[in-house]
């Protein structure tokens, strides 16, 4: 019986490594405008950031908008955002109402709550919800602080079980998976809130998971079947494609969960929801297309320096 | 030897299943909703520096309890009173009906003050023992007032050097009565007359019995679920949680025939051994926290998916079923852990920064990440080595081989071990 190396198995259908630059260009496509989308439109964010009272309120009977703005005019509040829910655009009327306004006083509040049962009618509170300014900065300070902590701790991780190009592709990856989707997020105008906080840095659980597999698999053949001087692209090739199905699949029984949310959980998980879709799609892609070809490049640089100032054939330390 | 192993299979397998549709539902309740799936108020207080009074860990300390005492008076089910940092307290209410009341109750100083009449202040409310409302014989309602022994004392003095004159009590500055004393008063009680309802001397009472805040509390954030939409979160939620298992059990078993059986089952102990884990951590199940545990029944299948393919892939060098199974193990145990310890990195900062529902979150998805290796590594590892040893089956298309799979050759299929 013939042994058969793994290597030997997989055939590489499609070279991607060597078209680095138009995955790099596809990315870039959606997160230049999404940058640009940031300064400009920035981001709708939900009172968990900014600050300010919500109310949603069930009528007992349908109401339309103009009664509930008339109602709040009394209180200069007639520029607060009111939504009447079942679906997102030109419902006439409805019972399910959503006020939004600026941090109410406990007492002005309920003064505004009072004046809304007298003028439009009766109703049961779904929700309530008030935030102070202060709180929203601290939130973005502690998401910040918290995104960048995990960013050291994992480059520290793998740089210590890999080497420190796996640590750094593997964390431009994450930039680039929180980037896709807060220019998505830029562009669609959904709400940032502190749930999409937690969405992001799943994201960057799931991105860092996905890419360390692959990243795995290259280490692993650099040990077994690299020889010096050795072609980088067709290993991490190799490397890609003997992991692609794993890849394909747990991102399919991850969008599986997520897309069950999404379609038949609440509203309140909805937007949630929507981020981790977002974020499983770009950190599946950023795994095979942007931290391999990163990795890939980081290592040739190294690589053509060495051999240019001694003029030996290149050496790989696993 | 096949016996044996065809029985452990199928001892686990029974168990497994049987726990699971036995338990999944009455451990999913009694686990500790959170306002945001059971209905409730939530409110967060922040203390604030005044020149007079400064905030102290003694301070919050003494806030905390006196919110407890307030909070208690609601008489709710299950009541949480928490200092949360430096400077704030979170105060959650679930189940409560009239969360405006509540509110107003927690938001109050209740700085109890008796001035006399050169607006000196002379009792405060920590000379207090007890406020009980009452009515009257004339049908007034007022707050019966009793002080300690020493606030009995100074208020005997005050009302004697003040016979013939007003003296005034404060309740946060504003004076709620102004009564003229007529005789020293020597029995260390007194009454606050003027309430109009029972139901507000009530509260009064609540007020001055839980006693004074010593330094000024700011309400800064409140969030009101409504029971409707509690459990209407909650419905929503099961029936997502049903649907995303169900299609992950499906898709496992399309691609990976009986292994991917056995990873549904390793999944169903996955979903029970997570659920019992927050029972036991006594942790609060809130909607990020049920997203967290359906989005980890996703990531859970990924260790087995790992182990199946390194399976295939050393099954294709042509090992036997066993050995490769074993060398599958093996190589994907490195690949497991490297890969979900950066995920246990991202939750567990995500616990250390994250406040309130993200902690939660965190917790739930640190959780699943570390259960899912777990039950890979042991349970889904125990039930394929029975399964092979079983020889139940020798076709490798039942083990998943040969489906989905690029450059794989034929003629190695027919080799078993």
């Amino acid at each position: 019986m013939a042994k058969k190396t793994v290597e030997q198995q997989v055939k590489i259908p499609f070279d991607i490594m060597r078209r680095s630059k138009i995955w790099f260009a596809i990315s870039l496509l959606i997160i230049i405008p999404g940058i640009f989308s940031m300064f400009t439109n920035g981001f709708n964010f939900g009172i968990d950031f900014t600050g300010g009272t919500i109310i949603d309120m069930r009528f007992e009977k349908e109401v339309t908008l103009p009664e509930i703005r008339d109602s709040l005019r009394k209180y200069n509040l007639d520029n607060a955002t009111i939504q009447l829910s079942g679906d997102v655009t030109n419902v006439e009327a409805s019972k399910d109402v959503m006020i939004r306004t600026i941090d109410l006083e406990e007492n002005d509040r309920k003064a505004v709550m009072a004046t809304l049962k007298e003028d439009v009618g009766d109703y049961t509170v779904l929700r309530e919800e008030k935030v102070g300014a202060t709180i929203g900065g601290e939130l973005i300070m502690d998401a910040v602080m918290a995104t960048l902590i995990s960013w050291v701790l994992i480059i520290m991780y793998v740089s210590y079980r890999f080497e420190w190009r796996f640590g750094v592709s593997a964390v431009l990856a994450l930039v680039h998976d929180i980037l896709i989707v807060l220019s998505i997020f830029s562009f669609t105008q959904k709400q940032v809130d502190s749930s999409f906080v937690a969405a992001i840095l799943t994201i960057v659980g799931y991105s860092i998971n996905d890419t360390i597999v692959i990243f795995d698999r290259i280490r692993e053949n650099l040990k077994l079947h690299f020889r010096r001087g050795g072609d980088l692209y067709e290993l991490a090739n190799r490397s890609i494609y003997q992991t692609l199905t794993r890849s394909l699949y747990t991102v399919f029984t991850c969008l599986f969960t997520t897309f069950a949310l999404y379609w038949f959980g609440g509203d309140t998980t909805k937007d949630f929801a929507f981020a981790l879709l977002c974020g499983f799609f770009s950190g599946c892609y950023s795994s095979i297309f942007i931290a391999s070809p990163l990795w890939v490049t980081m290592r040739n640089i190294a690589e053509s320096k060495k051999s240019g100032n001694s003029n030996k054939p290149a050496t790989t330390e696993a | 030897m096949r016996k044996d192993s065809l029985l452990k299979l199928l001892a686990a397998i029974v168990i497994i299943v049987g726990v699971f549709f036995t338990f999944v539902g009455p451990l999913a309740k009694s686990i500790r909703q959170g306002l945001d799936l059971q209905g409730g108020t939530h409110v967060v207080l922040e203390a604030e520096d005044t020149p007079e009074a400064p905030v102290n860990g003694d301070a919050m300390d003494r806030v905390v309890r006196i919110m407890e005492k307030r909070v208690n008076e609601l008489g709710l089910a299950e009541p949480i009173v928490q200092r949360q940092g430096e400077r704030r307290i979170i105060i959650e209410l679930p189940g409560i009906k009239d969360p405006d009341k509540a509110i107003q109750v927690i938001g109050k100083t209740a700085m109890l003050e008796f001035k006399n009449d050169k607006g000196e202040t002379v009792l405060t409310g920590t000379d207090l023992k007890d406020a009980r409302e009452q009515t009257d014989q004339q049908g007034q309602n007022l707050v019966e007032l009793e002080f300690s022994p020493e606030g009995g004392e100074k208020f005997a003095d005050l009302t004697t050097k003040n016979v013939g004159r007003n003296i005034a009590i404060l309740l946060d500055g504003e004076v709620l009565t102004n009564p003229r004393v007529n005789e020293p008063i020597m029995g260390g009680k007194a009454v606050i007359t003027g309430n109009k309802t029972l139901e507000e001397a009530h509260n009064l009472a609540i007020l001055l019995r839980s006693g004074s805040l010593p330094v000024k509390v700011n309400i800064i954030e409140t969030r009101t679920v409504g029971p409707s939409l509690g459990q209407d979160s909650k419905d929503k939620s099961v029936y997502a949680f049903a649907i995303g298992l169900g299609a992950v059990v499906l898709f496992m078993i399309l691609f990976y025939r009986l292994p991917g059986l056995i990873a549904d089952i390793a999944l169903m102990a996955y979903v029970i051994i997570l659920l019992f884990s927050l029972k036991m951590l006594d942790a609060t199940l809130t909607l990020p926290g049920v997203a967290g545990i359906i989005l980890s029944i996703g990531m859970a299948v990924d260790a087995n998916v790992l182990i199946f393919e390194h399976f295939k892939e050393e099954f294709r060098t042509g090992k036997t079923m066993r050995l490769a199974m074993d060398a599958g193990f093996e190589r994907a145990f490195t690949t497991i852990f490297d890969s979900n310890i950066t995920t246990i990195i991202a939750s567990a900062v995500l616990f250390c920064f994250g406040t309130g529902s993200i902690k939660g979150f965190a917790i739930t998805l640190g959780l699943g990440v570390v259960l899912s290796m777990f039950t890979a590594i042991t349970l889904t590892q125990f039930m394929c080595k029975n399964l092979i040893a079983a020889q139940l089956f020798k076709n490798p298309a039942i083990y998943g081989y040969g489906i989905s799979n690029v450059g794989k050759e034929k003629e190695e299929v027919t080799k078993l071990g």
